[in-house]
């Protein structure tokens, strides 16, 4: 699997989530997803922006990343703090678990919208999650 | 709009601009004693969790202030993609567009007093 273009963006504030968003919509369209798809992915990326935001401890950045992998495209995205961490990934994956008040649709509803997902946390050591979508 | 507000969302909120707008528009359902609000969405590109609630919560300040709340226009990719985040609206009654909303605001249609199968479950 071949790497073919990537960027770093720091996410700290609300306002960023927002310019998360419009990245996510510019490179979705760059990798040729159909609207719908790219709606899928811009939203997914709304909400684990967000996450790094409340959890994250004003730490996060995302990485963008387009794939080419046996002659298909995809676009990876990379979402990394240091936050507290998540003791009960299996507890935060469920619909409807929020510690801080949402509607705990965050992480397993960006789930639902990718074709690749993939978490990594504990306690202390931050928060990392992998979503890819093909085309 | 007659004894009705109409609500245009025409840029990509951050999380804070979403709840003043929650905000602003209770404050003004009571100053105006409007019996219905319209949100037009039709120029969002997504609606994620966040404006998901803040829909949800502006149907519900209304619907204690006696007003009804109909979302309008949303595009058909953001609906696809809401049903797979997971999100219902529910509570929030739905419309193709404005004059559909107005239609179902004059009926006295809302959350509680929907017959017609525009209540998203």
């Amino acid at each position: 699997m071949a790497i073919v273009k990537s960027e770093a963006v720091p996410v700290r504030s609300t306002e960023d989530v927002v310019q998360i968003r419009r990245l996510a919509r510019d490179w979705s369209i760059s990798v040729g997803f159909s609207l719908v798809d790219q709606t899928k992915m811009v939203t997914a990326a709304s909400e684990l922006a967000r996450n790094m935001v409340v959890h994250g401890g004003g730490s996060g950045s995302v990485l963008f990343e387009v794939l080419n992998s046996d002659s298909r495209r995809g676009l990876r995205l990379t979402f990394e703090d240091q936050g507290p961490g998540i003791a009960d990934l299996e507890l935060a994956m469920q619909d409807g678990q929020s510690s801080k008040g949402g509607l705990g649709l965050g992480l397993g509803g960006s789930k639902r919208l990718v074709n690749e997902f993939e978490i990594k946390s504990a306690p202390g050591q931050g928060t990392r999650v992998c979503i890819i979508r093909w085309k | 709009m007659g004894n009705s507000l109409l609500v245009t969302i025409q840029v990509d909120m951050h999380d804070q601009l979403a709840m003043a707008l929650q905000d602003d528009l209770t404050e003004k359902i009571s100053s105006t004693r409007a019996r219905g609000v319209l949100i037009d969405i039709s120029s969002l590109e997504i609606v994620d969790s966040f404006i998901g609630r803040m829909l949800g919560n502006i149907a519900a300040m209304a619907s204690v202030l006696d007003a009804r709340t109909v979302v309008v226009g949303m595009r058909p990719a953001v609906a696809i993609t809401l049903v797979e985040l997971g999100l219902s609206l529910s509570g929030v009654a739905t419309a193709l567009n404005v004059e559909k909303g107005m239609a179902l605001i004059s009926n006295g249609a809302g959350p509680g007093n929907l017959g017609n199968g525009h209540r998203k479950k």
